[in-house]
């Protein structure tokens, strides 16, 4: 009860005239970067970051925080539209939410992601409020073999539950961790890979390959079948999203399988991105119509979003409380907060009631504003989808090339961006699945770090991943995951005559395998 | 308010006028940014100089100390190599300083960057930081001497020390501690400092050698104890900052028996080919910096010790500092051979 009258203080803090505007204009800031590829929440805070310096801390994290939500939101929006995720986090949502909007189903789609991103929020923030102190003691216990073990399930969750061809998957995995080791190595010390170019430092930025693999090589393929583009029959009357809501419940299970996997993976730094790719597999494998997905299914685009958010807001959390940043943009505020001269860290939540609490009240209603604002401009994006191919394409890849330019500021990126658009349409011709790769290139060296780091000392050695109860789990899952199509056969052979169960997880995982 | 307002710009106008006339002496015309100002942070978001860097842009920009805005750009990649390579390039142009640290002498020395501050241009060092031995605060090591004995009593390597990155400050430290107190740490390089803290608080690690702003929040919240400062006097802050400890009240690792001084520069250059007089600028910009109490607070807060070295005593302290690094690290076996 004691959280109950933080939070309604917290309301007390946010509610003046003067914060509630900084939340709209926050938001529609926000939902601005969050459509333009590239630009998305970390940019658009760090720009804003210095207007903030003469605020007070609540008012200016109230700013920044909203400008989080409505990237988050708006991230969304072209994965649908365009196929060109606008947030990392966003690349599982193009799966079915593109195809979707081909069908001419746009504005669902469009409103099954924002509602799911609500959903995920609101799950992860109800989770902040009320578990925060033992969610940070948890967060401590993950030391080197905890987090290699999460890597490694993200990673296997991938090989064991993709429908694509497993030596396709692997084929695509290996290349992005290839890709992921140029730079400079954090155990070793050395630089790889980088062959004495300046360029090369930096390694490959995961958000340059996103645009380009799944942007350029989009538009491509469109070039290749003539310019044909099918979504230009979207509904765009408001009463879709009633429609369209009227059906989610339904889902339920999927709600809130995708918003726990996030609320997990947002607090330990595996992030929104492993967690919208193990929400979607996952949703994928347990659905009673899972060899649907990727062909246009609501579901895929809930199952993503949901996690992402729930993920995505629950990265703010270690941030807080550790002064360690689960993700992009919550390094950039950490930054602010000493500005502000708020010192991140256990007592974070002791010292300054007014600021965390008014933080944490701006999440329940930055949310809700968000949500009704992008709600009523859905019938505006998906119209965007009337404007011929032809005129709309040349736009396309010029915001692309500025969303490269801009992540580092160098000309070079827009060369990689180009040279990745290639590689993507090579393989979608194919059959090669782009994401194992772009997952690899944005967990690959945190993964490599994290098992290095748990080989070194004297209790090296592959034992270290069974050393207490949370790894031996996490790994003993990961493999469990990875070797499923084999375990899901047996599960079959076991069950024998069976036949008259309903097509359930195993008999689909075996009917692929 | 209206008032002063006009009366401020009036006074700009005259100013301008009589700049733009040629009225003031010639002999003072000093240089005045006419664009944005550019600090380029060659670390990660939220690390020491991505702190250090937007605290700058607040004292500079909330106290009007310069006519044009500031604008701070992250190019950390490759440990900082990113943008010290980018200074290089940049030659003659005095709209960029980079605020470093001894990157400048372990990115060339252990991966053989291209890269020599002195082709950069030095303007001065704002302030230097400390290292300090901490360990786990539910550790039974209330003193250096308990710690240092209890490592000896293990077999070598079986204490876990955790640092950031590999090859850097804080390994160079570590093996340096290794051979004067004649022990042996396994080393566990991390991606940050605040990484290294948390890992020590989730005795994942048994010990770091953390700057106190990378442990501080951890400090004050009891979950870590301070054992000494690797320098040669303690910290000048005797304000209380945990229930009964100052900084000023971490003894010295020599009054402990590990005799070994080592603290960090953060420092500012500009590119190579700039003009004397855009040097006098930005000496002046940061003179007028570090007065400001923004800059005092934050050296407080982080506990960083100030420091006014620039122009040939700066040069001076670089190069000495450059040669202790590269004895330290050629000892270690850091240098790249090949």
């Amino acid at each position: 009860m004691e959280a109950l009258d933080s939070l309604l203080h917290g309301f007390g803090v946010l509610l003046t005239f003067h914060n509630m505007l900084l939340m709209l204009v926050g938001i529609c800031l926000g939902i601005l970067v969050g459509v333009l590829p590239g630009l998305g929440g970390p940019n658009g805070v760090a720009i804003l970051l210095p207007l903030t310096f003469t605020m007070d801390p609540t008012s200016a994290i109230v700013l920044l925080s909203c400008i989080y939500w409505g990237a988050l939101f708006g991230g969304a929006i072209t994965s649908i539209l365009f196929n060109i995720p606008g947030e990392a986090w966003s690349v599982a949502t193009t799966f079915d939410g593109y195809p979707m909007a081909q069908k001419g189903q746009a504005a669902e789609a469009l409103t099954a992601a924002f509602t799911a991103s609500f959903f995920g929020s609101i799950a992860a923030v109800m989770l902040i409020t009320f578990l925060a102190p033992w969610i940070a003691t948890f967060a401590l216990r993950f030391g080197p073999p905890e987090f290699f073990a999460v890597y490694l399930l993200t990673f296997c969750s991938f090989v064991g539950l993709g429908k694509e061809a497993r030596h396709k998957i692997v084929i695509s995995l290996a290349l992005g961790f290839l890709l992921a080791a140029v730079g400079m190595d954090t155990v070793s010390g050395e630089l790889r890979m980088t062959f004495g170019s300046v360029e090369m430092l930096r390694g490959f930025d995961f958000l340059v390959a996103v645009i380009g693999l799944f942007g350029i090589s989009e538009i491509l393929l469109a070039m290749e079948e003539h310019l044909a583009f099918k979504g230009q029959e979207a509904k765009i009357r408001l009463s879709v999203v009633w429609r369209t809501w009227l059906t989610l419940p339904r889902y339920w299970v999927t709600l809130l399988r995708s918003s726990a996997i996030g609320c997990w993976l947002g607090v330990t730094p595996g992030g929104a991105i492993a967690a919208s790719f193990m929400g979607y597999n996952l949703a994928k494998r347990f659905s009673r119509d899972g060899a649907n997905f990727g062909k246009g299914k609501i579901e895929g685009v809930l199952a993503p979003e949901t996690a992402a958010h729930a993920a995505g807001t629950s990265a703010l959390l270690p941030m807080l409380a550790l002064g360690i940043p689960g993700s992009g943009t919550a390094a950039v505020l950490l930054g602010g907060l000493m500005v502000w001269g708020l010192q991140p860290g256990p007592l974070l939540f002791v010292e300054q009631k007014d600021f965390v609490w008014g933080l944490i009240a701006s999440m329940y209603l930055g949310n809700i504003a968000g949500l009704i604002i992008v709600l009523a401009t859905v019938p505006l994006f998906a119209s965007v989808l009337r404007v011929p191919f032809a005129t709309i394409a040349p736009m396309i890849i010029v915001s692309c090339a500025i969303g490269a330019f801009a992540v580092q500021n160098a000309m070079f990126d827009i060369w990689l961006m180009l040279g990745f658009g290639v590689v993507g349409y090579l393989f979608k011709k194919t059959g090669i699945p782009l994401a194992p790769m772009t997952l690899a290139l944005v967990l690959g060296d945190k993964a490599e770090d994290a098992f290095r780091q748990s080989m070194i000392g004297l209790d090296g050695g592959l034992g270290i991943f069974w050393s207490n109860k949370l790894v031996g789990t996490i790994t003993t899952l990961a493999l469990v995951m990875l070797f499923w199509p084999l375990i899901g056969k047996l599960i079959d052979l076991a069950r024998g005559s069976g036949r008259h169960e309903p097509a359930g997880a195993a008999g689909s995982g075996s009917s692929r395998a | 308010m209206l008032k002063s307002f006009v009366a401020k710009r009036a006074a700009l106008l005259t100013a301008c006028v009589t700049a733009c006339l040629g009225i003031g002496a010639p002999a003072m015309a000093a240089w005045q940014p006419t664009k944005p100002i550019e600090i380029i942070v060659p670390a990660g978001a939220g690390g020491a100089s991505d702190q250090m860097a937007r605290m700058m842009q607040a004292a500079i920009q909330n106290n009007k100390l310069s006519p044009t805005p500031i604008v701070v750009t992250l190019k950390g990649g490759a440990n900082g190599g990113e943008g010290l390579m980018d200074m290089l390039a940049s030659a003659g142009d005095p709209y960029k300083m980079v605020i470093s640290n001894s990157a400048i002498y372990t990115l060339p020395l252990a991966n053989k960057l291209p890269f020599d501050w002195r082709k950069l241009t030095p303007v001065s060092i704002l302030a230097f930081d400390n290292f300090v031995l901490w360990v786990n605060a539910g550790s039974p090591y209330k003193t250096t001497q308990d710690f240092v004995e209890a490592v000896k009593k293990e077999p070598a390597g079986a204490f876990k020390l955790g640092g950031t990155g590999s090859k850097r400050e804080d390994h160079i430290l570590a093996a340096a501690v290794e051979r004067i107190a004649g022990v042996k740490f396994s080393y566990i390089p991390y991606k940050s400092g605040g990484e290294a803290a948390t890992q020590l608080v989730g005795d994942h690690i048994k010990v770091n050698v953390n700057n106190p702003s990378e442990n501080v929040a951890v400090w004050r919240a009891g979950q870590v104890r301070a054992l000494c400062v690797f320098d040669t006097e303690p910290m000048n802050y005797p304000a209380k900052v945990t229930a009964d400890q100052s900084w000023k009240d971490i003894p010295t690792c020599k009054s402990q028996g590990i005799d070994f001084q080592w603290i960090m520069l953060r420092g500012v250059f500009l590119p190579s080919g700039v003009t004397p007089d855009q040097v006098a600028f930005y000496q002046d910009l940061l003179g007028k910096l570090v007065q400001t109490t923004e800059f005092k607070d934050y050296l407080e807060k982080q506990a960083l010790k100030p420091s006014d070295l620039k122009g040939a005593e700066m040069v001076k302290f670089l190069e000495k500092d450059e040669a202790l690094y590269k004895d330290l690290m050629t000892q270690s076996g850091f240098v790249a051979t090949n």
